[in-house]
């Protein structure tokens, strides 16, 4: 990890504007993510995690909008970039893979030419015969026979797919993989042979990778640093092994007992009470409160800031900051 | 009729044939099938979780659905609390589903989008004639607040899209259960659910089974789940059973070398445990043409050329726990 942030995400919130009302769907979230590292961002559906991983690349679509605060990517200010400058950046420096890999590439095309196309929309100089080349190195690295190249997606497995969406990112080397529940859509064991591949991957190009998944489980195998949401809002951030083993936000607390472990001698899991609130009408105060053991009266009325309670352990609590006697 | 096991599955196939066009019709003599249970045996005992594991392509959901007897076999037998129902005439066998229910993934897809939330649950009992008009309702609501569906009568009129995930959700376990069935085939009934709602998921299923003397087929691809509810599991892999036993047996001593690999491919909530050990290469075959011998041997790490030539057969290797595998089991 350098120090210097690869990005700096301040006090950025997007609101989606519904019949209903205004949905908060992300509030006012600063997050730095350093060069190398891999941030796994986490909480359960709704909490806001993929609108922000969207509003990183500016691909939130109306009538959501990014309504305030600042994203810098090395040192560009990205909700400064005309839409050109942004398009030519996402791809080429900023990358990003979904869920289902099949929204992301065209079924009428070769993945060669996928390949080709990629390379030769930010590198106007690099004739196809070098950017196939270029694939096919890509693909001994990615495990898969440089043969298939020729293939269109759908012949292609899901495990597969998945690998030619991180090959299309390293095909351009971008600084920053945004990976969206990369692995919701494949079977367990190549759901491990790709988390195999992207940490060999990750560690041999010191990539940078924002992680944005529900599985904990994927986190706690690749994560160097955690983030936690909940309702719109970060409530934890820390390395990952204290996050696992002393989290402090009571929320975290509840998500990890609730996560089944296939290592542990239990035969039960604790469940969280409750639900998460209405984005329109958030409540006031810490928006976990109604759901928390531990609440005192000023959790009830007053917004806990987010701070660093213990050396590069980040938290949004009250009862925490009590404790940590700040 | 009372032999301690509610459900009896023996050498079970079902081949399904591969569309072909017109002219590959004319032109191959071969029809093509792809074999998505090939030969399964196995037995549910009363009042157990009988839990059934495997990747998409296992023919987990394909033995499920023929057990309710959704699909026809291709082969083999199906016995139901005695009852050999594959070839049960459909009004016997119309009867007899009042006993057996379903609850799928996808509570959505599930749920008629246009029926209200009360009717849907009722709507076994409509159509099996257990009850109608005020019964059904008393019937429902008192099935809802059994599930946690309340307040019920509020509920009870509302339309899917109204209800949260895990309301969703209870609704489909309510439908399930109340025509009082003897056993329930629950596909990936969690796999949707947010983390926090699955552990009260698996708890309710728990409390349910014990309430109403359930029988359960727990299919599902998750094995960190499958821990905190079965009983005795049994692993597919391309339309055959690898290994079954108690949980304790599969998952303390897992002995065949692809439930290893499943085991081992699970994240570990703790970063302080990451897998170091390395998982097979490849993913699961084409079922159309499955390797000969074990169907693991292409990308099992202690393939002998045996395992290439002639197909293991389960075999017991401690009480209640067998294994298909020819190194293994020597």
């Amino acid at each position: 990890m350098d120090n210097t942030p690869l990005l700096q995400i301040r006090d950025l919130s997007v609101e989606y504007e519904t019949r209903m009302g205004v949905v908060k769907a992300v509030d006012g979230v600063s997050l730095d993510v350093y060069r190398g590292e891999v941030l796994g961002l986490v909480g359960e559906s709704g909490c806001g995690k993929s609108t922000l991983g969207m509003a990183l690349l500016r691909l939130v679509r109306p009538p959501g909008r990014i309504v305030q605060g600042t994203i810098h990517f090395d040192g560009i200010n990205l909700l400064e970039l005309s839409e050109g400058e942004m398009r030519d950046l996402r791809g080429r420096r900023i990358s990003m893979i979904f869920q289902d890999p099949m929204t992301s590439l065209d079924p009428l095309q070769r993945i060669d030419d996928h390949f080709i196309e990629t390379i030769r929309a930010h590198e106007r100089r690099t004739r196809p015969a070098e950017a196939r080349q270029r694939a096919a190195e890509l693909f001994d690295r990615l495990g898969i026979a440089p043969d298939r190249l020729v293939d269109y997606p759908h012949q292609l497995s899901g495990g597969m797919r998945q690998r030619v969406m991180i090959g299309l990112a390293l095909s351009l080397n971008a600084d920053l993989i945004i990976a969206d529940e990369p692995t919701t859509s494949l079977d367990v064991i190549v759901e491990a042979q790709f988390l195999d591949l992207l940490k060999e991957l990750q560690e041999a190009y010191r990539l940078t990778i924002i992680l944005i998944t529900h599985n904990i489980g994927i986190v706690a195998e690749l994560a160097d640093r955690v983030a936690v949401m909940y309702a719109g809002k970060l409530v934890e951030l820390a390395p990952a092994v204290p996050l696992f083993t002393e989290p402090l936000h009571p929320y975290t607390a509840g998500l990890l007992r609730s996560v089944p472990n296939i290592r542990l001698d239990q035969d039960r899991l604790e469940i969280m009470e409750g639900s998460p609130p209405d984005l329109i009408n958030p409540p006031p105060g810490c928006r976990f409160h109604p759901r928390c053991s531990l609440a005192v009266e000023r959790c009830r009325v007053e917004e806990p800031p987010f701070v660093e309670v213990r050396p590069e352990h980040q938290v949004a609590c009250w009862v925490r900051m009590e404790e940590e006697g700040l | 009729m009372q032999n301690g096991y509610l459900v009896e599955v023996q050498s079970l196939k079902k081949w399904f044939p591969v569309q072909q066009s017109f002219l590959e019709n004319l032109l191959s003599r071969r029809k093509e099938f792809v074999r998505a249970v090939d030969g399964v045996s196995f037995a549910i005992r009363r009042g157990e979780v009988f839990g059934l594991a495997g990747e998409s392509g296992s023919g987990k959901t394909t033995t499920g659905r023929l057990i309710l007897r959704l699909i026809e076999p291709t082969e083999g037998q199906i016995r139901f609390d005695g009852i050999e129902i594959t070839s049960l005439p459909p009004e016997e066998m119309r009867r007899l589903r009042r006993r057996m229910q379903v609850i799928f993934q996808d509570p959505f897809a599930s749920l008629n989008p246009r029926m209200k939330i009360g009717d849907a649950i009722g709507h076994g009992l409509v159509i099996h004639g257990l009850a109608q008009g005020e019964a059904k309702r008393e019937a429902v609501l008192e099935m809802m607040e059994k599930v946690g569906l309340t307040p019920a009568a509020i509920l009870y009129e509302k339309y899917p899209h109204q209800l949260s995930g895990g309301q969703r959700q209870r609704a489909v376990i309510a439908r399930a259960l109340v025509t009082h069935p003897d056993l329930v085939v629950a596909d990936e009934p969690i796999a949707m659910a947010d983390v926090s709602v699955r552990a009260m998921l698996l708890e309710l299923m728990r409390q349910l089974k014990e309430e109403f003397h359930l029988t359960y087929l727990f299919i599902t691809h998750d094995l960190a789940t499958a821990k905190y509810i079965c009983d005795r599991i049994a692993v597919m892999y391309l339309g055959k059973i690898v290994e079954v036993g108690s949980l304790e047996q599969v998952y303390r001593s897992p002995v065949h070398p692809y439930t290893e690999a499943l085991l081992a491919a699970v994240p570990v909530p703790d970063p302080r445990a990451r897998r170091t050990t390395p998982i097979p290469k490849g993913e699961i075959p084409n079922p159309i043409n499955p390797p000969p011998g074990c169907r693991f041997h292409p990308r099992c790490p202690l393939a002998e050329p045996v395992c290439s030539q002639e197909e293991p057969t389960l075999i017991e290797v401690e009480a209640g726990h067998a294994v298909a595998c020819h190194v293994r089991t020597r």
